[in-house]
């Protein structure tokens, strides 16, 4: 699969290029350019290794939305055995921005549930570009009510611009889908993981994400609007987004310097994309210990932490 | 400047400059109705706890006179008042937000756009909050949060009935994050509640929008709008950006809400002091504060 390349990226595309461009004629005229290619490679890991070292919240958030970025999907067939999706939320229909369904990860049976966007157009059109609506919700609701029943952790993957703004949301209650997850999450008797894998766009990526532990990849972002719709209000130009998305603070590492964010996990060089194998196992293992440390703790100890944990937020001088 | 307008009250004159702020003059004697557009006396306006005489458009109230309006007088008492903002992402648009908040405080006379009270309604105990729209659109940052977590927790530990009456674009924008995780710390409080039977009367007021909408306001045991107000996850403006085209005449309005199944009641702000408690007293198993007002005497005080 050939890389798509952001325009921050600019100098290490055209380094890949030439990098191709050799390896054409090497394979042409049999000359032995091999040591070139090495050096070039080096060159273009060196280049990358620098641009990323120093990376904005805007260059950040358009890695978080990268074409190629992994999807829930992506990382539900690496990280877990015998997914089996499960469909609909048993009143309106079944919202394929949301996805959900029990599987196994390392032999434990377990609840996933995650914002799915679409890789071409026809599946992005079906997905709504991982925009759900109230029934996308509902459904979550379900099945995290099922796995509370059942004692299956809740592990959820936040991947999405935001609850879509359509008039049928609004008339079947995007508001109320998204309140009423929030307050049944934050009383559900069993463990739940959170992680922002893209994009955690505001109430529409929350509302799977109240949980006990909410853990971010390096590259993804969480904010309370997204950097265009911030910049159009507040700076009157949604060209500010680049403003707006530093002002915010919308990235990991920043997130969990304020505390909003337990941890982070670091993707592999260049984005998660550029190596899904390496992110799913580092997302699998760090799901792993999470899970560890919350499943030997009692459920009305791991409520009690969970409501302390969401008090917490906030500042003010009291 | 013509004689005419050297002889007015300066209050008056600034006011009066252009047609789109005559109509939320805050001071002057005459008033404009949003809907009906009559000229309307301010202190009639104000007997009418702004509601508008000819037609009943339910203007937008401050958040202090609405409990004023809702409590019995003496009964007051302001909960988090010394809970303050504070600026802790040094966040600058065009503006500092250091800034704004002075602003907001010094046009609303309020420290953020939430007020707290218990007391009581014709003797029946209550907590009640109320957001101050003036105060940044209502929006919800920390210190609504917070003050709103310690309203819902008077309620639980004296076991009385919650109201939240909201008017709010949603989350603030320059609190980040923090706010929008406003909106899960409220919700969880409010599941407390419902684990203990405490009853939660949420009041739409005009307009409940975006991250307040998607959670406090919609989670009433009873959820309740005034006429007319606009309520909605996503702002109209986005939605017709959205779906490229106009939207029906009354979406997003309580009458709308209603028709879809997200309220249970529309109710007119002048019946709410009536109202409001009847139906927190049948969810309590108390008398009716009708008669329990000629029986003050023989009913037992509830804990506190």
């Amino acid at each position: 699969m050939s890389l798509n390349f952001l325009e921050f990226e600019r100098p290490i595309a055209e380094l890949e290029a030439k990098l191709d461009e050799l390896r054409f004629v090497g394979d042409d005229n049999h000359l032995n350019i091999s040591e070139e290619i090495n050096r070039l490679q080096a060159k273009s890991r060196q280049l990358t290794e620098q641009i990323f070292s120093s990376l904005d919240a805007w260059q950040i958030s358009q890695l978080a939305r990268h074409p190629q970025r992994p999807y829930t999907m992506d990382y539900v067939t690496r990280i877990f055995t015998e997914f089996e999706e499960l469909h609909g939320d048993r009143a309106y229909a079944d919202d394929q921005a949301i996805i959900g369904g029990v599987a196994r990860l390392d032999g434990l049976p377990v609840m996933v549930i995650g914002h799915q966007k679409g890789r071409d157009t026809k599946e992005k059109i079906r997905r709504n570009f991982g925009m759900p609506r109230p029934e996308g919700y509902r459904k979550a609701l379900r099945l995290m009510e099922m796995a509370e029943r059942f004692k299956l952790p809740v592990l959820t993957f936040i991947d999405t611009p935001g609850a879509y703004p359509g008039v049928g949301a609004e008339e079947r209650g995007q508001s109320e889908a998204i309140a009423r997850n929030l307050l049944v999450m934050s009383k559900l008797r069993t463990p739940i993981v959170c992680t922002v894998i893209g994009e955690g766009g505001s109430g529409g990526a929350l509302a799977i994400g109240v949980g006990d532990r909410v853990l971010m990849l390096s590259y993804s972002t969480y904010s309370v609007i997204s950097p265009e719709g911030c910049a159009s209000i507040l700076w009157k130009s949604a060209d500010r987004a680049a403003d707006a998305a530093e002002a915010m603070g919308i990235t990991a590492p920043r997130l969990k310097s304020l505390g909003l964010v337990d941890d982070v996990i670091e993707e592999p060089l260049g984005g998660a994309h550029r190596d899904v194998d390496v992110m799913a196992e580092r997302l699998k293992n760090s799901l792993l210990e999470q899970l560890s440390g919350l499943n030997t703790t009692p459920v009305n100890a791991l409520l009690d932490q969970r409501y302390q944990r969401l008090m917490s937020f906030g500042n003010f001088k009291d | 400047m013509s004689w005419f307008q050297k002889l007015m009250p300066s209050r008056i004159r600034t006011e009066g400059g252009s047609s789109e702020r005559s109509r939320s003059v805050p001071e002057g004697l005459w008033t404009k109705c949003d809907a009906c557009s009559a000229v309307l006396y301010r202190p009639e306006v104000e007997r009418n706890m702004e509601v508008c005489p000819k037609c009943g458009h339910h203007l937008r109230i401050g958040a202090r006179r609405r409990l004023e309006l809702l409590l019995d007088e003496n009964t007051r008492h302001e909960i988090g008042a010394d809970i303050q903002p504070v600026d802790a992402l040094k966040f600058k648009d065009s503006k500092k937000y250091k800034d704004r908040l002075v602003q907001a405080q010094k046009g609303t006379g309020e420290h953020d756009a939430l007020v707290a009270m218990s007391g009581s309604i014709k003797g029946l105990p209550v907590v009640a909050a109320a957001f101050e729209f003036a105060f940044m659109g209502g929006s919800m940052g920390s210190v609504v949060g917070e003050r709103f977590v310690r309203a819902a927790d008077v309620s639980l530990q004296e076991r009385i009935p919650l109201i939240c009456f909201s008017a709010s674009g949603g989350a603030r924008m320059q609190e980040a994050l923090f706010s929008l995780m406003q909106m899960a710390k409220t919700s969880a409080a409010l599941a407390r509640l419902r684990e203990e039977g405490i009853p939660f009367i949420s009041v739409l007021t005009d307009p409940t929008m975006g991250g307040v909408s998607a959670s406090l306001a919609m989670l009433g045991d009873v959820n309740v709008a005034e006429p007319g107000a606009l309520i909605g996850f996503a702002g109209p403006r986005v939605i017709e950006q959205t779906v490229r085209e106009t939207l029906p005449e009354g979406f997003q309005r309580s009458e709308f809400l209603l028709e879809h199944g997200a309220i249970d009641i529309i109710m007119d702000r002048r019946e709410m002091r009536d109202r409001l408690p009847a139906l927190l007293a049948m969810l309590t198993h108390r008398p009716s504060p009708e008669t329990r007002h000629l029986t003050t005497e023989a009913e037992p005080e509830p804990t506190a």
